[in-house]
């Protein structure tokens, strides 16, 4: 797919070095030439290294570093090539990774040098490889041979153990900036001479520390219990001929395991032996990445059938996460032979943690245990995520800090300016002690700053942490509840995984849609084929399909009919041409035509005689005219039987086919082929696939006629595949072979190796016919679609699908509407490409949607432009043309190009939250490179499971296989249509509560603090504290944490159904737009305004601190306690009047808090300065003064800006079909100017 | 199974749910907490309802405010404290026209006092403000020392308990009492003394006043303080130049609201009006706002300098 394009960069393989940000392994072309590498003495060379490949020339774009050769171990000498027979031409040494074999003899055999397969950079350890005597039997002539140690099968989950259970937690804690913080503060406390006791910071601090840690401990409890589950879970080791009952902890590296049907497999393992005749079994590996189909896993091939008298060794790589890769070989030893070396890939590899299917019993040998499996070694702990809400409230706790810093500081040098008069440092009635009056003047300073620190650190409210994480935490459990997201056809709700970006769901700006499977339903209906240039059409509805289509021929033939050569051509390359799996139904026996396809989900295709239950199963999903249609046609696939392909034609004769290989399916070739051996003894190459890439590699004269009805299909929106085939003489074909079996053999370089014989294998052959198939779209898709774009989300589609295709499908799915403006850059029949028509462009009219299309090729060209300046030129203009698109379309690309695209939308400017929408396998690049993915992850027809993936950069970074990603999906839905709620209702309403929920905490710790900063005023600055000890502890905890969480649970500004419809209510909290500076400022402000009112009102009332009718006076103590309650009360209440949506719950909360604040501190020991307070006339009535004048200003506010409120238009619902016809400035931006959240009310 | 109790193992503040299987086939409750549709009341603030709140805290304020204002008749004579450091003796230049009807209490009171300094404040012993003699009882000394003679009769040899302290410890610069003199009355002596309990109670801003006497109304028909001279004799014990102190002595009378403070007054006074006519800004029709003045007792005050 390269050809033509100059200048292309790929990166050929990177390694994950350390910090290095590049993900490993990803090869976008074949046609790299090998990149020697001198061999030095001594060093390895690793490199990274990045190819700019075109035609002819490979360019090294630079080098990387080197690293010192590790020890070779002893045991490596012993399969030093010269050991090992006639196949040793084949082997590369394992330690091959660019190492330069010490001994003279080791020929460096070609790739030696390219070979860079292990993760260096990681851990050197990895470089070597591992031998593993089969049942712990040492090969006889191996007597250098020491049985490495390896980890037991143990997995280990926790963190903690008892022991180490305080101390690490406690650490773990401490390392979070904020906890440390208030430890500081803490310990400031206890050394220096502070106003407040250290309990005051304390306590909370204490409270805080001791729930998470229980929460970690629970959590920590419950991963020992899964653990355990896991470890000691009984497995069968085959152990001298006898079978042993062991707990799973208990495998060693190099036990012989029996696994029965349908139970997961304890360690990794490799397959020696198999019930199933034909040497193989299934797998299903849906807990590991996502996949449910099963997959097709091969014994070792020559090995002996009794497993007693296996004497081998493997040999094979240690232990890395990729659950793609592996290498390794088996040296079989029998007596009186030469040793025989089998290579071992994936294919002969079981994972730990995928399940046996459809095979009653294996047998392996257990190569990796415990840690090092690559499941364990795909789960390490996540990295935290953070939101934009978070980024917010650090930006704003810096604030805070400065203005506790600035206080600190005024306060200091103001006391010592009023110390300077003579008499106010020391007025005889309040003498220093002596230790004071020695102290040095600028420590005595400094311990006053420290004093004031400490005096007005509540400021700062340790209590936020909490309530935001349980705000999170308990928050998330509503979109786990909810039951619109529950699809009961697969009885699945949603699920939430990570609770940290809940309010991200809130703040998307971008959604990159896959559409194979994301839009569309991936559930293929055959339409019609073309063979030869003539169309077929099928057009009944399967109703009039009897199960057994004879002889009956193509069904409805539209034109003119095609040889029935070709026809029955076609039909049997269809037939041959997959990876399906055939499920033999033990009960009907081994009746010829009793296949039933294999059953994995259950679900019903046409109900086709005795396929009650036929579903299949290929490999890709993309599988486009699958066995059980063919059988409308009178050909049925009938399964293998032992490599053999059994097919009932027509006729209703059994042909039996030899499969000889398989060429696989990958997305960057877009083709699979299969080489079989007829009866008569031809050998056939049936190659099925894209277009674009099937063209090419047929001869010319064919494609014309059948172009042009791909071309019409396409446009209809069908998706289309094409078939071709070819014969093989026995010289082309002993040549493919060597080529494949070499390929396959190598031990490094693999995939490269085959690709280029694949590549080699696939030419001239001639094209039969295409399918078009229909993919329908997904329920609702095109409500939702529309919904998104109403919310002022831009929707991208990203495919690898044809450009027709893709674009009837968002006609369909109305992203482009039908007065959209379609600008479209794509690269021309003649190749060259319209890149010049980027600068030349101009706006036309404002008030005009304008969808783009770009295609693959042209985007590489876009972004990996030769030159750097012109580079970013053009993904300038690339950008802003797409950023005032509505909808973008990118067909064609390639999985590393969707990757690209996301990661240059997320840089942009002002970095915009973007989510992604794939299908999991091919996305998974792309949904990494998002801030929330969506992975939809596919089972065929009916049965749809789709999950949401919210995962992270940092994910991506590591070089972790995307998979896992996905399979540590963060949020999951069932269904596409989900998605409109789950953004439009949840996450609107997580963003607002949880902007509410910080603004509010700042505010009400503001005007918590500032009377007290006041005081100092008025008390010599001494660091007197306004609020008795027991206020200032409890005030956070108590009086006011309550109201606002459940305010941050349950309020509903604008009810769900409101949201649900008017899908612009969305763009309203655009950006952040309740969490900026500017509603900050006026939360800021409103806490000044109400300190300050606190203060200066009692300040005034206390002109006359004789406030009891029996003439007594009231002293400090009195005044903390008046603030405090007006304090108390007008923070909760302000609360009452930003509540929207009283429940119960609220109602409870909020009168429940203030009511508890009254016995609460009757109670309390505070001098009965409470009860005297309430005996005061003058202090209720200043008290009720203050509470209504601090909140009238709010109310009217919010009651004069209401008309002129941008809310007013929405209570007409905007029920316009969205999206296309609202222009995105037109968007109601000015909410988060506004001093609600919640004002624009609900209307009911 | 073994796969899926791997979904729990998170970082921490990810949520733990128990694997897929057990907990992805259940069928959500179809609850109205969990459903978020628990029945709610969704007040909305509109002019509507909120300009009659506003009328009706205007009505309200107004009365309230006047009657909190309405102005004393009584004698302010806050006159320079020119000789606060000297024993004084004041008399009435005019005649002492006030007639308290009720109790007339007697302040004291400080200026540029700083009693809420922290220094001071942290001096305080709550529980000797509480009063509670037993905090007081100084310990017991239970040592008793014996002469052992050699006959084996124990001798108790006399120990004397005064004489041990500073005298100046005992009576400390300007005290002229000591504390254990506070009061002839043994009940209101030492800590529990009420002068010295009430001067404890830390005052809040450095401006204050302490109650120092009652003079209580001995009947119905003659007033507390009838009307004539008064002369007022200070005995300055309490040096206070050294910080530009100012002593003052006040005589008050007390309301059902406490001493004389014209702020909530002329705070209820403002806002009243303020709120009423935020809320005709928008109401076309206002009503006219009827005040009533009450029939209240109001605070009266003499304020004297010394």
């Amino acid at each position: 797919m390269a050809e033509g394009s100059k200048g292309r960069v790929y990166l050929q393989q990177v390694f994950p070095l350390g910090t290095d940000k590049t993900r490993g392994g990803e090869v976008l072309c074949s046609r790299e030439v090998a990149f020697p590498l001198k061999p030095v003495e001594g060093l390895i060379q690793t490199e990274t290294r990045l190819f700019c490949s075109s035609a002819d020339c490979v360019t090294p774009l630079f080098v990387g570093e080197t690293h010192q050769l590790p020890q070779r171990t002893k045991h490596q000498s012993v399969f030093s090539p010269s050991t090992l027979g006639p196949l040793s031409h084949l082997q590369v040494p394992l330690k091959a990774p660019t190492v330069a074999p010490a001994s003279a003899h080791a020929t460096p055999s070609p790739g030696t040098g390219t070979a860079d397969k292990g993760p260096l950079g990681r851990d050197e350890r990895r470089v070597d490889s591992r031998t593993i005597c089969v049942g712990h039997r040492s090969s006889s002539n191996n007597e250098a041979f020491i049985p490495p140690k390896f980890c037991d099968n143990r997995i280990v989950s926790s963190k903690y153990t008892v022991w180490n259970f305080l101390p690490k937690n406690l650490f773990e804690q401490f390392r979070r900036i904020a906890n440390f913080y208030f430890l500081i503060i803490f310990l400031v406390q206890v050394i220096v001479d502070t106003p407040t006791s250290p309990v005051t910071s304390g306590l909370p601090l204490f409270f805080v520390i001791t729930v998470t840690a229980i929460k970690q401990g629970y959590e920590d409890w419950l991963r020992h219990k899964a653990d355990n589950e896991v470890n000691k879970y009984p497995v069968t080791v085959l152990e001298q001929g006898r079978r042993i009952q062991k707990e799973s902890e208990k495998i060693k590296v190099g036990d012989v395991l029996e696994v029965d049907e349908d139970e997961t497999f304890p360690c990794d393992l490799i397959l020696l032996q198999s019930s199933r005749e034909d040497d193989t079994c299934f797998v299903t590996t849906a807990s590991l990445d996502g996949e449910s189909n099963h997959k097709t896993h091969y014994i070792v091939p020559d090995t002996e059938k009794d497993l007693e008298s296996l004497n081998a060794t493997i040999e094979c790589e240690q232990p890395q996460p990729d659950l793609y890769k592996f290498v390794g070989r088996m040296h079989i030893y029998k007596t009186d032979q030469e040793p025989a070396v089998r290579s071992l890939g994936p294919e002969n590899l079981l994972l730990k943690g995928s399940t046996l299917k459809n095979t009653r019993r294996i047998c392996g040998v257990a190569i990796y245990t415990g840690m090092e499996t690559k499941m364990a070694l795909n789960y390490q702990g996540k990295s935290q995520k953070r939101s934009a809400v978070e980024k917010s409230i650090n930006a704003f706790l810096l604030v805070y800090l400065c203005i506790l810093v600035s206080k600190a500081l005024v306060c200091t040098t103001l006391k010592y300016v009023w110390q300077n008069k003579p008499g106010q440092d020391e007025p005889w009635y309040n003498e220093k002690t002596k230790r004071e009056k020695d102290t040095n003047l600028y420590l005595k300073m400094f311990t006053d700053f420290l004093s004031f620190m400490v005096l007005f650190n509540f400021i700062i409210p340790v209590s936020m942490y909490v309530t935001v994480e349980m705000q999170k935490f308990l928050g998330s459990f509503f979109i786990t509840w909810d039951k619109d997201f529950f699809d009961p056809e697969i009885k699945e709700g949603a699920l939430v995984n990570t609770s940290d970006l809940n309010e991200e769901l809130g703040q998307v700006e971008y959604v990159f849609t896959d559409k194979t499977g994301t839009l569309t339903q991936n559930n293929m209906e055959f339409i019609e084929c073309c063979i030869d240039g003539f169309q077929y059409k099928y057009q009944d509805a399967g109703t009039d399909l009897d199960g057994f289509c004879v002889t009956d021929g193509p069904v409805n033939k539209v034109q003119h009919k095609a040889g029935r050569e070709k026809e029955e051509l076609f039909l049997r390359a269809l037939c041959l041409c997959h990876t399906v799996q055939v499920k033999e139904s033990p009960e009907q026996g081994q009746g010829q035509r009793d296949g039933l396809m294999d059953q994995v989900d259950g679900l019903g295709v046409d109900g086709l005689g005795r396929m009650e239950r036929g579903s299949i199963r290929p490999h890709r999903s993309r599988e486009a005219l699958s066995p059980p249609h063919l059988m409308r046609y009178g050909f049925t696939f009938l399964g293998f039987e032992s490599k053999t392909m059994k097919i009932l034609t027509r006729d209703n004769d059994v042909e039996r086919y030899e499969l000889l290989h398989v060429l696989n399916f990958d997305p960057v070739r877009r083709r699979m082929s299969v080489i079989v051996r007829s009866k008569s003894g031809d050998t056939l190459l049936f190659c099925k696939g894209a277009d674009s890439s099937i063209f090419p590699r047929v001869r010319q004269e064919e494609v014309e006629r059948i172009r042009m009805n791909v071309e019409r299909n396409a446009t209809e929106g069908y998706r289309t595949l094409c078939v071709a085939y070819k014969y093989l003489n026995a010289e082309e074909y002993a040549q493919a072979d060597a080529g494949l079996r070499e390929a396959r053999l190598a031990l490094q370089d693999r995939e490269e190796k085959l690709m280029a014989v694949y590549n080699q294998v696939e030419t001239g052959m001639s094209l039969i016919g295409a399918t078009a198939v229909e993919d329908r779209l997904q329920e609702e898709a095109a409500e939702t679609m529309e919904a998104l774009q109403g919310a002022g989300m831009k929707v991208w589609v990203l495919t690898g699908d044809k450009m027709e295709t893709a674009k009837s499908t968002c006609y369909a799915c109305r992203l482009f509407q039908r007065n959209t403006e379609l600008l479209e850059l794509t690269k021309m029949e003649a190749g060259g490409v319209r890149s010049d028509c980027m600068s030349s462009w101009t706006w036309s009219s404002a008030n005009h949607d304008y969808g783009f299309i770009i295609d693959g090729a042209t985007l590489s060209m876009v972004l990996n432009s030769s030159s750097e300046s012109n580079s970013s030129r053009y993904k300038n203009l690339f950008l802003q043309i797409c950023q005032n698109c509505t909808s973008v379309l990118c067909c064609r690309m390639a999985p590393l190009q969707k990757a690209q695209i996301v990661k240059m939308v997320k840089n942009s400017k002002g970095s915009p939250i973007t989510l992604s929408i794939g299908d999991g396998a091919n996305d998974v690049s792309m949904i990494l490179e998002a801030h929330v993915g969506l992975v939809r992850n596919l089972t065929l027809k009916l049965t749809k499971r789709s999950l949401i993936t919210v995962s992270d950069r940092e994910n991506g970074i590591k070089g972790k296989e995307g998979r896992q990603a996905v399979r540590n999906s963060d949020y999951a839905i069932p269904k596409l249509k989900h998605l409109k709620k789950l953004l439009l209702a949840h996450g609107h309403l997580y963003y607002v509560r949880i902007a509410h929920l910080v603004q509010y905490f700042f505010y009400k710790n503001l005007c918590f603090i500032l009377p007290q900063f006041l005081y100092q005023f008025f008390c010599g600055y001494s660091q007197q504290p306004l609020y008795d000890a027991a206020y200032l502890t409890m005030y956070n905890i108590c009086f006011t944490s309550m109201p606002i969480l459940a305010y941050s649970l349950l309020e509903q500004h604008i009810c769900m159904e409101v949201l649900l419809d008017n899908a612009t209510l969305y763009r309203g909290i655009a950006k952040n737009g309740m969490l900026r500076w500017r509603p900050f400022f006026y939360w800021t402000l409103l806490g000044v305004f109400h300190g300050l009112l606190f203060f200066f009102g009692v300040r005034y009332l206390f002109g006359n601190p004789a406030l009891q009718d029996n003439g007594q006076v009231f002293g400090n103590w009195s005044y903390g306690t008046i603030v405090f309650t007006v304090l108390v009360f007008t923070v909760t209440l302000k609360l009452a009047l930003d509540t929207r949506h009283w429940t119960w719950i609220n109602h409870f909360v909020i009168w429940g808090s203030l009511a508890f604040y009254v016995p609460f501190l009757k109670q309390q020991r505070l001098y009965f300065v409470f009860a005297n307070m309430l005996s005061s006339v003058s202090a209720w009535l200043v008290i009720i003064l203050l509470i209504l004048l601090s909140l009238l200003p709010e109310i009217l506010l919010v009651v004069f800006r209401k008309p002129r409120g941008p809310h007013a238009g929405q209570m007409k619902p905007v029920h316009s079909s969205a999206g296309g016809h609202q222009s995105p400035r037109s968007s109601a931006r000015p909410l988060l100017m506004r001093t609600f959240s919640d004002e624009s009310n609900t209307v009911l | 199974m073994m796969a899926s109790s791997y979904t729990a193992k998170e970082e921490d503040g990810h949520i733990t749910v128990s694997g897929p299987g057990a907990l992805r086939s259940r069928k959500p409750e179809n609850t109205a907490f969990k459903q978020q549709r628990l029945p709610a009341w969704q007040p909305i603030l509109t002019a509507g309802t909120v300009l009659p709140a506003f009328f009706i805290i205007g009505l309200l304020f107004i009365p309230i405010g006047i009657g909190l204002f309405i102005d004393y008749t009584g004698v302010d004579a806050s006159s320079p404290c020119f000789n606060c450091s000297q024993s004084f003796s004041w008399n009435s230049s005019r005649p002492f026209v006030f007639d308290p009807q009720s109790n007339v209490y007697v302040y004291y009171g400080l200026s540029n006092f700083y009693q809420n300094h922290r220094r001071y404040v942290k001096s305080r012993d709550d529980s000797q403000l509480n009063g509670d003699p037993k905090s007081l009882m100084v310990r017991r000394n239970t040592l008793e020392l014996f002469y052992n003679d050699p006959n084996g009769t124990k001798v108790q040899i006399l120990l004397n308990t005064t004489g041990i302290a500073w005298w100046t410890d005992k009576h400390p610069i300007n005290w002229r009492r000591p504390v254990f003199d506070l009061d002839a009355d043994e009940g209101n002596n030492g800590f529990i003394n009420e002068d010295f309990i009430v001067w404890m109670r830390t005052a809040a801003l450095p401006t204050f006043r302490k109650l120092y006497r009652i003079i209580n109304k001995k009947s119905g028909m003659v007033p507390t303080l009838p009307r004539g001279n008064y002369s007022l004799e200070v005995v300055y014990n309490y040096p206070v130049r050294s910080f530009e102190g100012r002593k003052r002595m006040i005589l008050s009378t007390i309301s059902w609201m406490g001493g004389k403070n014209p702020f909530l007054g002329i705070a209820y006074i403002t806002v009243a009006p303020c709120a009423s006519s935020w809320a005709s800004c928008c109401c076309s029709s206002t009503t006219s706002v009827e005040t009533e003045t009450t029939t209240l007792t109001f605070p009266t005050e003499l304020l004297t300098c010394p």
